[in-house]
C-alpha cells in the first residue's frame, strides 16, 4: 500500500489547523489592541517608552535578564504574584503593545519585574544592585555587571554626582570612583520605567488593594 | 531466533539486511556508502557543537550557585552563556544529528541510496555557517531575546534555507523510493522535515522580519517552539524508537495499527499544545484552554507510543546486554513516556501554578531534549556510524563511559532538579516566605545540578573519543605509502 499523497496532505492540514488557531486568529484578535483613553481622566495607557528607557530596553534584552526574570503578573488567586506585591493587577494583553521583543519570561530566578519602577528603589539603588548585587541583596544569585561601569580617577572638581556609594571592598580605591557608562544608565532608565498597573476596563485596579 | 510468522512479518514491514538480489533493489551497502559523507558531516559537526554546547552549560550552571564565577568578562555573563548552550545544544547538535539520522533511515526505509550526496553536504556546510554566525551573533549582544529563536535575523535565514534543501532532499528520497510499502518511521520523518521549516519559517517571519504587535509575538514563540520540540525532535526521535527496536531485537512492533493512531493523534494535537507555556500569562483565556485541552489529548500517541515501544521490549531485555544502540533507544524511548506524561501534567493549570517559573521546567526540559531525544540520537549514532564507515565501534569501555555517564548524569540531574522545583514554586507561592529565602533554598540543587553536567560531559568525552579513533581507523588506509594506494584496491578496503 502506498499512500504517499494522502499522509502528505495530512501532514499539511494538521500544521495548518493550528497556524490558523494560534497564528492567525491571535494575530485577529490582538494584533491591532491599541493604547487604552480613559473617559473621565483622558489618562492614555500604555504610554510609549521614553527613548532613553527605549534603549535600555535593548540592553534588557541583549544581556539576556528575561531568563531570570519574568514581566507578566498572573491573576489574584493564581500564585502569589499579587500577594507579593509584584503589581496591583494581573497583566493583560493591552500592557504590551509597545514591546518589541515581549519578554515575558519564563523563569523567575530573581523576582518578576512588570512593576518594578513602582518599588521604593532610587537610580542609585539599581547602580549599585547592577554592580553588586550581593552587596545589596545578601544571597542573591543574580551576576554582577562591572562592564556596566567605569572606574575612573576622580577630578579636579571633586566626585561626580553619579558615583556609587560603595562601602568596604566594593569601594574604589583612593582617588578614584566607580561611575555608571552610559548603557548602565539607559538600562535604569528602563527598569524604572516598568510600571504596568494602569487602570483598564479588561484589567482594573482595585483602589483599596493598592499597595 | 524468534518463531517464523513473526520474522516474516518483520521482514515485510522492515526492509532489512535480510535480502540482496543483484538485479533487485539497491544493495544497502550501496545505500550506506551513498550517505556517508553526508550523514558524517552532520554527525560530526553536531558533536563539536555538542561539546561546546556542554561546555557552555557547565559555566552557566556554576554561575547559577556562584555567581562571582568568571563575572567581569561581558561575553561570559549568565545571559549570554545561557543562550549559547541552548542554541548550540538545540540547533547545533540535536538538530544535526537528527538531519543525519534521519537521511539515513529515509534512505533506508525506501530502499533507495542518496541523489547528489553533495548537494546534502553544502547544505551541512551552510548550515554551521549559519549557526556560527548565529552564536558570535549572540555574543555581541545581538541575541533576540525570544526564547528558542535567540539567533539574530541575519543569521536564521541560512538555517532555513538549509532545512529547506534538507526537506527536498527527503521528498525526492521519499518520492524514489524502491520499497513501495511504507513503514510509521517513514511518516514521521516525512512529516518532520516539512513541519519543522514551516514552523521556523513562520516564527523568523513573524517575529524577527516583520514582528507582529505586543502578545501575539509570544503566541508565535510558543507556537513555533513547542512545535520544535514536538514536530521536529520528537517525530524524528519516534522514528528512530520505531526502527531501532524491531531492528535489533528482531521482533515485529507489538501492534502496528497503534502506531498508526499514534502517528495521527500526534499530528492532530501537539501543534495546539504551544499556549501551555503561557498558563497564568496576559492571552486571552480560550487560545491557553484549547492548548491545555489539546495536551491532555496527547495522552493518546504517547500512550500508543508507549505501548508499542515498551511491548515490544518486554521478553527482548537480553538484547540490552549485547546492543549499545538498543540500550541508548531504549533509555530514551522510556524517557519519552516519562516526559511527555510530565509535559501534559505541566500543562494543566494547577500544576502550572506551582511548577511555572522554577527549575522544574529545566529539569523536564532536560527529560526531553536529553534523557529522550540525544539518547535515542546516540543509540542511532552507533548503529549507523559503523555502517557507513565500515569500521567497528573501536572500544566497548568508551561506550560503557558514555552510557552510564549520560544515564547516571540525567538521573541525577532531572530527578533531584524536577522535584527542588516543585518545592521552589511552593515556596514561591507562599508571599510569607522572603525571596531570597527561597532562592538560598534552591542552592544545593544548583550545585548538585553542576555535578550531574560533569558526569553528562565525561561520558559525551568517552564517545568523542571513541568517534574520533573510529574516524582514525577509517582513515589508515589513506596513510599507507602513496605507491599502494595508486596500485588501487586498498582505499576502500576495511581498516582491518
Amino acid at each position: 500500500m502506498s499512500y504517499g499523497p494522502l499522509l502528505f496532505l495530512g501532514i499539511l492540514f494538521t500544521l495548518a489547523s493550528s497556524w490558523v488557531g494560534l497564528v492567525l486568529l491571535p494575530q485577529r484578535q490582538l494584533g491591532a489592541l491599541e493604547q487604552h483613553v480613559d473617559t473621565n481622566s483622558a489618562a492614555i495607557y500604555p504610554q510609549a517608552r521614553a527613548g532613553e528607557a527605549q534603549q535600555g530596553a535593548e540592553h534588557y534584552r541583549s544581556l539576556g535578564c528575561v531568563y531570570c526574570h519574568s514581566q507578566q503578573v498572573r491573576p489574584e488567586g493564581f500564585g502569589s504574584d499579587i500577594a507579593r506585591g509584584w503589581g496591583r493587577r494581573r497583566s493583560v494583553s493591552r500592557d504590551y503593545i509597545h514591546d518589541r521583543p515581549v519578554m515575558l519570561g519564563t523563569m523567575r530566578t530573581g523576582p518578576d519585574l512588570t512593576n518594578v519602577g513602582d518599588r521604593p528603589l532610587d537610580a542609585a539603588w539599581h547602580y549599585r544592585h547592577l554592580f553588586n548585587p550581593q552587596a545589596t541583596r545578601p544571597g542573591s544569585v543574580m551576576p554582577p555587571f562591572p562592564f556596566l561601569f567605569e572606574v575612573r580617577a576622580v577630578g579636579p572638581a571633586g566626585p561626580s554626582t553619579n558615583a556609587l556609594a560603595l562601602e568596604g571592598a566594593l569601594a574604589a580605591p583612593a582617588g578614584f570612583e566607580v561611575v555608571p557608562t552610559l548603557r548602565a544608565r539607559q538600562l535604569v532608565e528602563y527598569l524604572r520605567s516598568l510600571k504596568s498597573s494602569g487602570d483598564l476596563p479588561e484589567a482594573p485596579v482595585k483602589k483599596e488593594e493598592a499597595k | 531466533m524468534s518463531s517464523t510468522s513473526a520474522t516474516k512479518s518483520l521482514q515485510a514491514i522492515l526492509p532489512g539486511d535480510v535480502s540482496k538480489g543483484s538485479d533487485g533493489p539497491p544493495s544497502l551497502a550501496e545505500i550506506d556508502a551513498s550517505c556517508r559523507v553526508p550523514v558524517l558531516s552532520f554527525f560530526l559537526s553536531g558533536l563539536a557543537w555538542l561539546l561546546l554546547g556542554t561546555a557552555f552549560a557547565l559555566v552557566a550552571s556554576i554561575k547559577l550557585h556562584q555567581p562571582s564565577f568568571l563575572a567581569g568578562q561581558e561575553w561570559l555573563t549568565f545571559g549570554t552563556v545561557r543562550t549559547v548552550h541552548l542554541n548550540t545544544v538545540v540547533f547545533g547538535f540535536a538538530s544535526q544529528t537528527a538531519i543525519g539520522v534521519s537521511i539515513w533511515l529515509m534512505c533506508r526505509l525506501c530502499r533507495v541510496p542518496l541523489v547528489a550526496p553533495g548537494v546534502v553536504a553544502v547544505a551541512n556546510l551552510f548550515y554551521n555557517l549559519g549557526l556560527l554566525i548565529g552564536v558570535v551573533g549572540i555574543f555581541a549582544g545581538d541575541s533576540t531575546g525570544i526564547e528558542w529563536l535567540e539567533m539574530p535575523r541575519y543569521a536564521t535565514p541560512i538555517l532555513f534555507a538549509s532545512y529547506s534543501l534538507i526537506a527536498v532532499w527527503t521528498i525526492i528520497t521519499f518520492r524514489l523510493r524502491t520499497e513501495r510499502r511504507l513503514y510509521v518511521s517513514q511518516w514521521y520523518l516525512l512529516a518532520a522535515v516539512i513541519w519543522f521549516p514551516w514552523a521556523y519559517g513562520t516564527a523568523q517571519v513573524m517575529l524577527l522580519i516583520e514582528p507582529v504587535r505586543g502578545v501575539v509575538q509570544s503566541t508565535v514563540q510558543w507556537w513555533f517552539t513547542h512545535n520544535l520540540l514536538g514536530l521536529w525532535f520528537t517525530p524524528v526521535g519516534l522514528a528512530a524508537i520505531y526502527y531501532f527496536i524491531p531492528k535489533v531485537t528482531g521482533r515485529p512492533i507489538y501492534n502496528y495499527a497503534l502506531s498508526v493512531v499514534g502517528f495521527w493523534s500526534l499530528a492532530l494535537f501537539s501543534n495546539w499544545n504551544g499556549l501551555h507555556h503561557l498558563v497564568g500569562g496576559p492571552l486571552p483565556a480560550w487560545m491557553i484552554t484549547v492548548s491545555v485541552a489539546t495536551s491532555v489529548m496527547m495522552l493518546i500517541p504517547v500512550l500508543a507510543a508507549a505501548i508499542n515501544h515498551h511491548g515490544t521490549m518486554i521478553g527482548n531485555l537480553g538484547h540490552l546486554r549485547q546492543s549499545p544502540t538498543l540500550r541508548f533507544v531504549v533509555f530514551g524511548a522510556v524517557a519519552y513516556t516519562l516526559a511527555s506524561l510530565q509535559g501534559i501534567l505541566s500543562s494543566l493549570r494547577s500544576f502550572s501554578e506551582v511548577a511555572h517559573f522554577t527549575h522544574h521546567t529545566v529539569a523536564h526540559a532536560h527529560l526531553g531534549l536529553y534523557a529522550f531525544f540525544s539518547m535515542v540520537m546516540f543509540g542511532a549514532i552507533y548503529y549507523i556510524l559503523p555502517r557507513v564507515t565500515q569500521q567497528q565501534w573501536p572500544s566497548n569501555g568508551l561506550i560503557s563511559i558514555h552510557f552510564w555517564g549520560a544515564a547516571l548524569g540525567i538521573l541525577l540531574y532531572v530527578v533531584p532538579l524536577g522535584l527542588a522545583g516543585l518545592q521552589q514554586g511552593r515556596l514561591l507561592n507562599n508571599a510569607s516566605v522572603p525571596f531570597l529565602d527561597v532562592v538560598r533554598f534552591t542552592l544545593p540543587w544548583l550545585q548538585l545540578r553542576t555535578v550531574a553536567g560533569l558526569l553528562l560531559g565525561l561520558g559525551q568525552l568517552a564517545f568523542v573519543v571513541n568517534v574520533g579513533w573510529l574516524l582514525l581507523r577509517m582513515l589508515e588506509p589513506l596513510r599507507k605509502p602513496v605507491i599502494q594506494i595508486l596500485s588501487g584496491g586498498e582505499i576502500t578496503s576495511t581498516g582491518k
